[in-house]
């Protein structure tokens, strides 16, 4: 007997039949949202629409180092001062984080057992706390310092209370912005050296002196045009007025917080990961490149980083989001970064909930598709070339 | 007697606890300047941290022998060359960082879900309890059994989820974000992998999309946004906001997790499979998924491990778990200025769950390594 249901049994039936049907019922379920959500919206006199990013923000942004604030500029200005915000914690983190958990890494493969104990410790500690714990343990310790009148002064110049770390503000006069093109040109330059000298030594095997050409270039040259120009740069130290400073740098406690805990926290999982890099090259290439006579700091730098970087690489790169991703818990602190100050005070203010999240929502997805997309390339450029 | 045949004792100073020092701690000149600058920096640091957290430190009396009952009886603040710690005001708040605002007289459900919770674990950590079949069928039934005893019904007075905190919020957002999002994630790891292009393309944008956003704002979408998305009438609970939003975020992990697993199947179990006739979900469902799930556990383990202290975040939302109640305790001012005890207490509490459940993921790993069959379904 043949089944009425025959065609069922067709592959290309089933197929289509079936993603019609999550087609249709995605649809459906999304049509439902939308109507209850306009019928919700009108009820509580919420009007949809962008304008609201046109009308003054009235409240003040106290971390906002790029941009001036006022509490007269709009919404739209709240989120470009949360995004710089958001940007500045991340890539200064970033940057701290490898720093340090390279360091780390390495120490904790040390054979000095003291040391990697240690080490040990801390990146358990540090990687089984909460985050959002150390960061408000950072910053309950940072204002806990003593009062602006008290300050510790580090220096003569770095005024550290309460309120965050002063010190002098570099101003730059008429004339530095050659001392500045110069250094740009000295880094272009010194990477085609660097390039070109790699070039030759495969070909010739001659060395050229690329690290001490690089730091005469970009140190020596600008520095020499700096005296000549007259020293165009000068210093605005911060003093003391009332209960406050005036003038300087100021770095709010909040910042300080995000950037200790966010680089510390995630220095702990980077160290795991370099660790795991350095072990995953195998014994025989640093007893051979000892054989051949390579000295210490050589086998580290050009046999075994190297060759560990093709592991390392890919887990760092979801580090970096996740450190770019957890700079958003600034608003347990206060620290004004998009979640903070554009989702959270300019959502409260306005009501624009869906508008807000939205576009913070967009805002983080593109930061991580432009940093997996850098890695990426980073990646491919270390992969194992076969010739 | 031949002369070369007589065993000859390695030197002294190649073995036993000699040996281990000068390998380990004095192997040149540059490693025993680290080793005795460590020393010294262990001996400045651990008195003083061993006299703050014990020797000095408040329990439940001041040094005057007076049981303490705010910040002003510390022994610290009465007198501060005298005193540590004061762990007093761990001791008077300990009710609310276990239980929050749960009714002292129906405090024996909740106790006696954390016995329960005890028990639905065991065979899931410990494959080769006897009887475990049995076990499991505990476990399968504890969530419907925990959810009455919680929060009421049948028979129990209501308790409303806003009375609940500490360590009970805790362990409700992790175990209930870990438990629902594992066959969420196993069906997203599918989804990505099918061959049908709509579903996949659907499944690979949720996970893409939870996976680039941070959890705060999947909090505040369930917070904010959740409730305009639902018809008029239908109120729900802040927690269960909370929970949906903890759900979302942990089963994109879990699923990418899993899907690793699964690219680690040998295509030949999927052509075995097939050539035995196996439709698309016995095949996956009796083949493939307990093969690709048992390879996983450790990394499954991990993320479960990030999501349990990322269950901190609740407390922005404004839900009190264990760091809220702590928070909440600083706010008030007869324990003001005791943060470092009350953090030191929330740290030490996750860190004895997190580095547990670290440790048994190594053990498991470790396992899997040499290969002994895990029996994990």
């Amino acid at each position: 007997m043949r089944s009425n249901l025959g065609f069922f049994s067709d592959e290309k039936f089933r197929s289509i039949f079936f993603q019609t049907l999550v087609v249709g019922l995605f649809a459906l379920g999304l049509f439902f949202v939308i109507t209850t959500t306009s019928y919700n919206l009108e009820k509580r006199n919420i009007a949809t629409g962008w304008s609201f990013l046109q009308n003054p923000a009235g409240f003040d942004i106290s971390f906002s180092p790029f941009l001036e604030f006022k509490s007269t500029d709009t919404h739209l200005k709240v989120y470009f001062v949360g995004v710089l915000n958001t940007l500045l914690v991340s890539v200064t983190g970033c940057i701290a984080a490898t720093i340090l958990g390279f360091i780390l890494g390495i120490v904790r493969l040390s054979s000095n057992w003291l040391l990697s104990r240690l080490v040990y410790i801390y990146v358990e500690f540090s990687r089984n706390v909460p985050l959002l714990l150390q960061i408000i343990l950072w910053y309950s310790i940072l204002i806990q310092l003593p009062r602006v009148k008290q300050s510790l002064q580090v220096l003569d110049v770095f005024y550290i209370s309460n309120r965050g770390l002063y010190s002098p503000r570099p101003i730059f006069e008429s004339g530095f912005s050659y001392v500045s093109i110069a250094i740009v040109l000295a880094l272009i330059s010194s990477f085609l050296i660097n390039r070109w000298a790699k070039k030759r030594q495969d070909k010739t095997g001659q060395q050229f002196p690329v690290f001490s050409s690089s730091i005469g270039l970009i140190f020596i040259v600008p520095l020499i045009l700096f005296f000549i120009l007259g020293s165009p740069l000068s210093f605005e130290h911060p003093e003391l007025k009332g209960f406050n400073f005036k003038g300087g740098l100021v770095i709010r406690p909040e910042f300080i917080a995000m950037f200790l805990a966010l680089s510390i926290y995630t220095a702990a999982f980077i160290s795991e990961i370099v660790r795991a890099g350095i072990m995953s090259v195998s014994k025989g290439q640093r007893e051979a490149s000892a054989a051949i006579g390579l000295k210490q700091t050589w086998i580290m730098r050009l046999i075994i980083i190297p060759q560990a970087l093709r592991v390392i690489v890919p887990p760092l790169t979801s580090q970096y989001l996740n450190l770019t991703k957890n700079s958003s818990l600034g608003i347990a602190v206060g620290y004004a970064d998009l979640v903070h100050g554009f989702g959270g005070i300019s959502l409260n203010q306005t009501g624009q909930a869906i508008e807000c999240m939205a576009i913070v929502m967009a805002t983080y997805l593109s930061i991580s598709l432009t940093i997996s997309f850098f890695m990426n390339i980073y990646n491919r450029s270390i992969q194992f070339k076969e010739k | 007697m031949n002369e070369m045949n007589e065993v000859r004792k390695p030197p002294v100073a190649t073995t036993g606890i000699i040996g281990w020092l000068r390998i380990n701690l004095f192997f040149n000149w540059t490693n025993s300047l680290i080793t005795l600058f460590v020393v010294y920096c262990l001996y400045q640091f651990i008195p003083w941290i061993l006299d703050w957290t014990i020797f000095s430190a408040d329990f439940k009396y001041n040094y005057l022998g007076e049981q303490i009952t705010n910040q002003e009886m510390c022994s610290r603040n009465l007198d501060p060359e005298n005193g540590g710690a004061c762990w007093a005001v761990i001791y008077v708040r300990f009710y609310q960082f276990i239980y929050g605002f749960y009714p002292k007289v129906e405090v024996w459900r909740v106790n006696l879900a954390y016995v329960m919770l005890a028990f639905a674990l065991l065979p899931l950590l410990y494959v080769k309890l006897p009887y475990r079949k049995y076990f499991l069928y505990f476990t399968y039934i504890f969530p419907v059994i925990a959810y009455f005893l919680l929060n009421g019904g049948l028979g129990f007075t209501e308790v409303s989820t806003n009375k609940w905190g500490g360590l009970l919020v805790t362990l409700v957002l992790g175990c209930t974000g870990i438990a629902l999002a594992f066959p969420i994630g196993i069906m997203l790891a599918l989804g990505r992998r099918s061959k049908l292009p709509v579903i996949s393309m659907m499944c690979t944008l949720f996970i893409e999309f939870i996976r680039g956003v941070p959890l705060i704002t999947l909090l505040f979408f369930g917070m904010v946004m959740l409730p305009l998305f639902l018809p008029e009438g239908i109120d729900m609970d802040g927690l269960v906001r909370v929970l949906v939003a903890v759900t979302f975020f942990q089963s994109a992990y879990m699923a990418e997790v899993i899907r690793g697993g699964l690219q680690a199947i040998p295509p030949g179990q999927y052509e075995a499979a097939k050539s035995l006739g196996m439709s698309y979900w016995r095949m996956n469902l009796l083949i493939i998924l307990p093969q690709a799930i048992r390879i996983s556990i450790p990394p499954i383990v991990n993320t479960s491990i990030g999501l349990f202290k990322d269950t901190t975040l609740v407390i922005i939302v404004g839900i009190l778990d264990l760091l809220g109640i702590g928070r909440g305790t600083l706010a008030d001012t007869n324990w003001l200025g005791l943060s470092y005890e009350i953090y030191f207490f929330v740290s030490l509490v996750f860190f004895i769950f997190t580095f547990g459940m670290s440790r048994y993921s190594l053990y498991l790993e470790k396992k899997l390594k040499t290969g002994i069959n895990m029996g994990a379904d």
